[in-house]
């Protein structure tokens, strides 16, 4: 089943021309990897899936972005809706100058749950997705700053998964953490596809060969070879995807 | 070679000198500024220069300066409610001497005053003479030079009257000066604060960038207005206003002073909150909004409590700023040192009393030092603002 398509996707930062003609599609319940030297085009695209790049000046889009066969762009769409069940996980730890509860809570509170059994246990879940819950269960009060950074990251995709989002969005999700922290968080991603459709931006290439299902090559703003992980990286189609991986350029 | 290492040598020599003569000179004011105050306790709390005698029958050696006023504007007018006889009292001051004694009497060159007012004194059980020393004859019989104390800093602090040029005894109590000053201030913040915040956050996280450039400007432009039009506009504009919107006698209120006071603080709590208001990271507020958040609950939410000490900070700037102010407070304000118990009615502040009364107390007298220990308790004021504003700036840090 498709989650996401991008259709005759092109988009523009003023002049400048960012993703040029994109058409793809990513399964439900797989790990998608998004690859590329930076500049191109990768994270840009990542951000059209809960409309994050509205809040940039002169950002234009035209051609359809479809979550479960809607468009996301069309009129009449409500953000708000749209991003509680598009969750995005930030390339560096940006929890809330509040406590490791409230963070994971924020989400649901701003939704307008009010019920508090609820929210105690939706939080408890969520950490426990995260794989953080036996780390932070006795000290749930205290202020989120106090995590280490490999901590502070599973705590923000504890926050994302709180709101039951059906599409994990990550954005370098591991790039500021150190080798045991990021081994954790892939542990994570894998865990997480069974109930999440995933999709990430990374740097890593090992990464990207460890996570995910199909690996999405971009370059220039152009969707280069979109595969199977195991094809992209054992026998791409293309020349630019065999120079990138093997480390020629990028 | 070896000559740009003197001249470097000249040139941090130079430098040296300059910040410790800056340094020195604010601590020499300071210095300066408490010395001249400190004298306030050490001069007498009857005016310079002059006595009070009474009978030396009376049993009342000592009056304290409120009394000396209740006696002499005539709201007390028995010795029995100062803790004496049953008299009633009979005041005496040296313009009276006429009444008593003929031309001769006191000498073609008052040379005989002294003796003049040793006779009436000794014969009137129930007088009390205000007159200069240099007119007492101590020496003589049936009189009493009443104690002279000094002006007490209990008298000083929790003073409810400001009569300093009051005879024979100044009162110097600053309550009413510190509450007018505390209360016009308290209430600027509560009007600008409101306004203040809405402009930081609308400039901070709605106005577009154009707007934005267009606006910050005029805000910083508003904080360059001199005071003295500000305190104009007041009296013109706002004092008329007042008069007429709430029907008083007079429009010079303490509101008229905060409400020009708040025009003032605004350019300072909209600049320092809207900074605080920028800091928050771009990816605290995407995080926020990328889990349904609305702008405006990302605002709230995320933005205000990230940046509360900056904003805490804004205010506090802006009632350093509202306390100090000075001349515009003056033209507004009505000037009546008078604990205020309504922002309706006159008030005076600490900076308006020492700028309106300095030109005319004479130098190194009681009320000249009452003024500088005004400044000082200003001084203290703000210093405790100041320390304030670096307490909740470093406590962001360390947040961090």
């Amino acid at each position: 089943m498709v989650a996401i398509a991008s259709k005759n996707v092109n988009f523009y930062y003023n002049d400048f021309h960012a993703l040029k003609n994109i058409n793809m599609e990513i399964e439900k319940n797989t790990v998608t990897a998004l690859i590329g030297p930076s500049g191109c085009g990768k994270s840009t695209f990542l951000r059209l899936f809960n409309r994050m790049n509205d809040l940039i000046d002169g950002a234009k889009l035209t051609g359809e972005i479809l979550i479960d066969g809607v468009d996301i762009y069309a009129k009449g769409i409500e953000v708000d809706e749209l991003r509680k069940n598009v969750g995005m996980v930030f390339q560096k730890p940006n929890p809330f100058p509040k406590s490791i509860f409230e963070n994971v809570a924020y989400g649901l509170r701003v939704n307008g749950v009010r019920d508090k059994k609820y929210i105690e246990q939706r939080v408890e879940e969520s950490l426990k997705g995260a794989a953080l819950w036996n780390e932070v269960k006795d000290k749930l009060k205290k202020s989120a700053f106090e995590l280490s950074g490999g901590q502070q990251q599973r705590l923000c995709i504890a926050r994302a998964l709180a709101i039951s989002p059906s599409i994990l969005l990550m954005d370098e999700p591991a790039s500021a953490l150190d080798p045991i922290s990021t081994l954790k968080v892939e542990d994570l991603i894998y865990e997480l596809k069974e109930n999440y459709t995933i999709v990430i931006v990374t740097h890593n290439m090992q990464q990207a060969g460890r996570v995910s299902d199909k690996t999405a090559f971009f370059y220039m703003g152009e969707l280069i070879e979109y595969d199977d992980t195991k094809k992209i990286f054992l026998n791409p189609a293309k020349e630019a995807t065999q120079n990138y991986i093997t480390g020629r350029f990028g | 070679m070896k000559l740009r290492k003197v001249t470097e040598l000249i040139a941090e020599k130079f430098l040296m000198l300059c910040s410790s003569v800056t340094t020195l000179t604010v601590i020499l004011i300071v210095i300066f500024l408490f010395s001249e105050g400190m004298g306030l306790f050490k001069s007498s709390d009857i005016e310079e220069g002059y006595a009070l005698v009474v009978n030396s029958e009376n049993p009342v050696s000592k009056l304290s300066p409120e009394q000396i006023m209740e006696v002499f504007d005539s709201k007390v007018t028995l010795w029995s409610e100062v803790g004496g006889n049953d008299e009633p009292i009979l005041l005496f001051r040296l313009n009276d001497l006429p009444a008593y004694f003929t031309e001769e009497e006191m000498g073609d060159e008052l040379q005989y005053v002294p003796q003049c007012i040793g006779q009436l004194v000794s014969k009137e059980p129930g007088i009390i003479a205000f007159v200069p020393k240099m007119y007492v004859d101590s020496t003589a019989s049936g009189i009493k030079v009443m104690e002279e104390g000094h002006i007490r800093p209990g008298d000083f602090f929790d003073g409810k009257y400001w009569y300093p040029t009051s005879q024979p005894a100044p009162l110097f109590g600053v309550l009413p000066l510190v509450m007018g000053t505390l209360w016009v201030s308290l209430w600027a913040i509560l009007i600008a604060l409101p306004f203040g915040l809405a402009v930081a956050i609308y400039l901070a996280e709605l106005a577009d960038s154009r707007l934005r450039s267009m606006l910050k400007p005029v805000i910083e432009l508003l904080a360059g207005i001199p005071s003295v039009v500000y305190g104009f506009f007041g009296l013109v504009v706002i004092v008329p206003l007042i008069q007429k919107g709430f029907g008083l006698s007079v429009g010079e209120t303490g509101l008229a002073g905060s409400i020009i006071l708040a025009i003032m603080a605004l350019p300072t709590i909209i600049t320092v909150a809207e900074d605080a208001l920028r800091t928050t990271p771009r990816s605290m507020k995407e995080a926020s909004l990328s889990l349904g958040a609305s702008h405006w609950q990302t605002i709230y939410k995320v933005v205000i409590p990230y940046s509360l000490s900056g904003i805490t900070a804004a205010v506090v700037l802006g009632i350093g700023r509202a306390i100090g102010e000075t001349m515009a407070v003056l033209m507004v304000t009505g000037n009546a040192a008078v604990i205020p118990t309504t922002l309706l009615e006159p008030m005076r502040t600490i900076p308006a009393t020492i700028a309106a009364e300095l030109g005319e107390a004479p130098a190194g007298g009681a009320h000249y030092e009452a003024l500088f220990m005004l400044g000082c308790i200003l001084f203290v004021m703000t210093l405790i603002i100041s320390i304030s504003v670096e307490f909740i700036n470093s406590k962001k840090i360390g947040r961090q």
